[in-house]
């Protein structure tokens, strides 16, 4: 098995994975019908990204059977995703944040990972690609609604980039499994879409009538399992089922 | 009462080459965000390939009390129709 | 059902010779099976009935969400979790299409909403039952949607247009609720024995809640003639309830699975199924607001809607303020 490949397959997987199992927890709750669907729709779009990335893992590891078998037997040391995703939802403005600041990046690793030389990798980021770049948009809209809405909002806007800005750094870094993939144009390197990226952010935060501030020191490392105290309740309902009764089908 | 966001009509176009229909409602505080609740409403199931919005306001409707003054002068116009003319039957295509 | 009459019906009578001509009129575009539209004349009862019809069935997909969304975070595969998803999103909808087509009437989304909230509007009983298990998300998949399938197709010809519409929309949706929730008891009634312990649990929790979401019997149904008459009830309660049973029996033989019903059998003469007294006291009670979880139910909505006042707020101010720049 190529053990860099594999891991970059669940750092895929879990961002997925749990983005969407935290748009989950909106089902239901949103602030308006029309706002719940929208929700609903990233969190179709993540879990099926999740979906094809595990699988694809999973076809790499004889020991695991399926997606589901990474998805729900794993522990929290053993996922791979950014700290960023596994936040709570805290209130809407706080989920917004998370969703821009997550799909902003993922919208331009996927514009590249759709040329990976891995063509299964580039066949999933490709279809990925028209999912993300919407939820980019959508979470920009909403980004700037509520940093131009009222001053709840923009109050509100502004303690969730305050909780999420800390874990933006670690989505830039490069490790030696992102360097290995990289020397062989399997995955791209994050520093070559950095300027893009502050870029873009700077451009919507000015919009929403944020400020920009510089990025702190990055005490995240996701892609290593070390994860926030969050990941591990958010794992015990997630995987209670399959873990309680594990010789079932469901 | 509490607040809510106007009522937008949403008109999808089902694939190339047919009109926009009506399709149903969503509410939305602007255009903009309209067409995305509207996407993300009724394009769930590959319904259409293109979008309209309009606030429900702005649409201006016939009263069904005109409806005899405005729809049925058009009934004895037969000859607008092209069953009304006999071909001889020579005439197989016209 | 989802839309079974469960607040009194107004009783309105035409005042002056014109109402009582427009009355005459109308009842006969209705019993010719034409379509009421929106701006087109209708008595005021016939709109505060459907009013009242189409947002409590409204409320009904609303609260519906949530005890299913109860089990969305544990759902025991990424296959599942998907489809319940995608399923719960559609109630989402349903609510959403069934709200815009009460709004033709003349009233609005949020005075529906804080009708329900305040606890003037009713939604349907089934919704105030706990979820406990997985297979109560397959037990509600395979008999509430399917109940609520046997009501709403013949609502798709509905005599109030934009409602019909609705419903056309939300039976094409429906389509694979019910199978994926029976789906879910196959796999469970087929799985381990704790699988099938858990199935046969949430059977025998949803089946006599299943029965009385029909709504009262016929003689204890006082609305139902005029309903009928307009067309926006096509069968009446009892009529439908048996149908299901018939239908459901053997479904419930093929999972293997017992319907809680020792006076359950096959009555040749009647050619369907004789069944066990239903708890109308029980009923009586949920539909006053004293279900299991009607607390809860309600609570949730509230907070939902209320913690999402600022959202709304401020999508509305910032939208305000943009059209006031562009007339600048
Ligand atoms: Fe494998
Ligand atoms: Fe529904
Ligand atoms: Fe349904």
């Amino acid at each position: 098995m190529e053990r860099a490949l594999y891991d970059y397959l669940l750092r895929r997987g879990d961002d997925s994975l749990i983005l969407s199992q935290r748009l989950s927890e909106w089902c239901g709750h949103a602030p308006t019908i029309e706002v719940d669907l929208s929700l609903a729709n990233l969190g179709l779009d993540l879990l099926g990204q999740a979906t094809l990335f595990l699988d694809y893992a999973a076809s790499m590891n004889a020991d695991v059977h399926n997606a589901d078998a990474l998805a729900f037997h794993r522990d929290a040391a053993e996922f791979r995703n950014c700290l960023l995703v596994e936040q709570p939802n805290g209130d809407f403005a706080q989920t917004i944040v998370r969703q821009f600041l997550y799909s902003t990046w993922q919208k331009m690793l996927f514009d590249r990972l759709a040329f990976s030389k891995d063509p299964t990798v580039a066949a999933i980021a490709a279809k990925a690609v028209k999912e993300i770049s919407y939820h980019a948009d959508l979470s920009a809209d909403w980004m700037i609604r509520l940093g131009g809405g009222t001053d709840e909002s923009n109050r509100r806007l502004k303690a969730g980039v305050e909780w999420m800005w800390r874990l933006v750094p670690e989505l830039l870094v490069a490790d030696e499994i992102d360097n290995e993939l990289i020397t062989k144009d399997i995955a791209p390197d994050p520093a070559s879409f950095e300027t893009d990226f502050m870029t873009k952010i700077a451009e919507v935060f000015a919009e929403a009538g944020l400020d920009v501030s510089p990025l702190p020191r990055n005490f995240a490392s996701g892609r290593r399992g070390y994860h926030s105290e969050h990941l591990g309740h958010l794992l015990c309902t997630m995987q209670y089922l399959p873990r309680a009764y594990p010789d079932a089908q469901w | 009462m509490s607040s809510d966001w106007p009522l937008w009509e949403v008109f999808i176009r089902v694939r190339g080459g047919l009109s926009h229909r009506h399709a149903g409602s969503v509410h939305a505080p602007d255009g903009e965000m309209a067409m995305r609740h509207a996407r993300d409403t009724y394009t769930r199931r590959m319904e259409g390939v293109s979008l309209w919005v309009i606030q429900s306001n702005d649409i201006i409707a016939s009263d069904p009390a005109d409806s005899s003054a405005l729809f049925e002068p058009a009934q004895d116009k037969i000859y607008r129709h092209p069953t009304f003319y006999a071909l001889p039957t020579e005439v197989e295509h016209m | 059902m989802y839309t079974t009459e469960l607040q009194k019906n107004p009783r309105i009578l035409p005042v002056s010779t014109e109402a009582a001509e427009q009355t005459v009129a109308f009842e006969a575009r209705v019993a010719g099976d034409e379509y009421i539209e929106p701006k087109d004349w209708m008595p005021e009862a016939y709109r505060k009935t459907l009013v009242r019809q189409i947002s409590q069935h409204a409320h009904s997909e609303i609260v519906g969400m949530l005890p299913e969304s109860n089990w969305l975070t544990r759902a025991p595969s990424l296959r599942r979790k998907a489809i319940l998803f995608a399923k719960v999103q559609d109630e989402g909808g349903h609510g959403l299409y069934l709200y815009a087509a009460a709004e033709t009437l003349g009233t609005s989304r949020a005075e529906m909403i804080d009708a329900l909230h305040d606890g003037r509007a009713k939604y349907s009983t089934i919704f105030n039952y706990p979820t406990m298990n997985w297979a109560d998300i397959g037990a509600i998949g395979w008999l509430v949607d399917g109940a609520a399938i046997m009501n709403q197709v013949p609502l798709q010809r509905t005599s109030y247009g934009p409602y019909a519409r609705a419903m056309v929309r939300i039976c094409k949706e429906e389509s694979f609720h019910q199978r994926q929730g029976f789906d879910i008891m196959l796999h469970m009634a087929k799985g381990t024995a704790e699988q099938k312990a858990m199935a046969q649990d949430a059977l025998n929790r949803w089946w006599w809640p299943s029965l009385m979401m029909f709504g009262p019997p016929d003689d204890n149904s006082p609305n139902s003639a005029q309903s009928m008459r307009w067309r926006i009830k096509r069968e009446t309660n009892d009529e439908i309830r048996q149908k299901f049973i018939d239908a459901t029996v053997p479904q419930a033989a093929l999972l293997g699975l017992t319907l809680p019903d020792p006076d359950l059998k096959w009555n040749d003469a009647k050619g369907g199924h004789d069944f066990g007294a239903i708890d109308w006291e029980e009923f009586n009670a949920v539909v006053r607001g004293e279900g299991p979880c009607a607390l809860e139910r309600i609570s949730a909505r509230r907070t939902a809607w209320d913690d999402g006042a600022w959202v709304r707020d401020a999508a509305d101010s910032y939208a305000a303020k943009q059209s006031s720049k562009k007339a600048a």
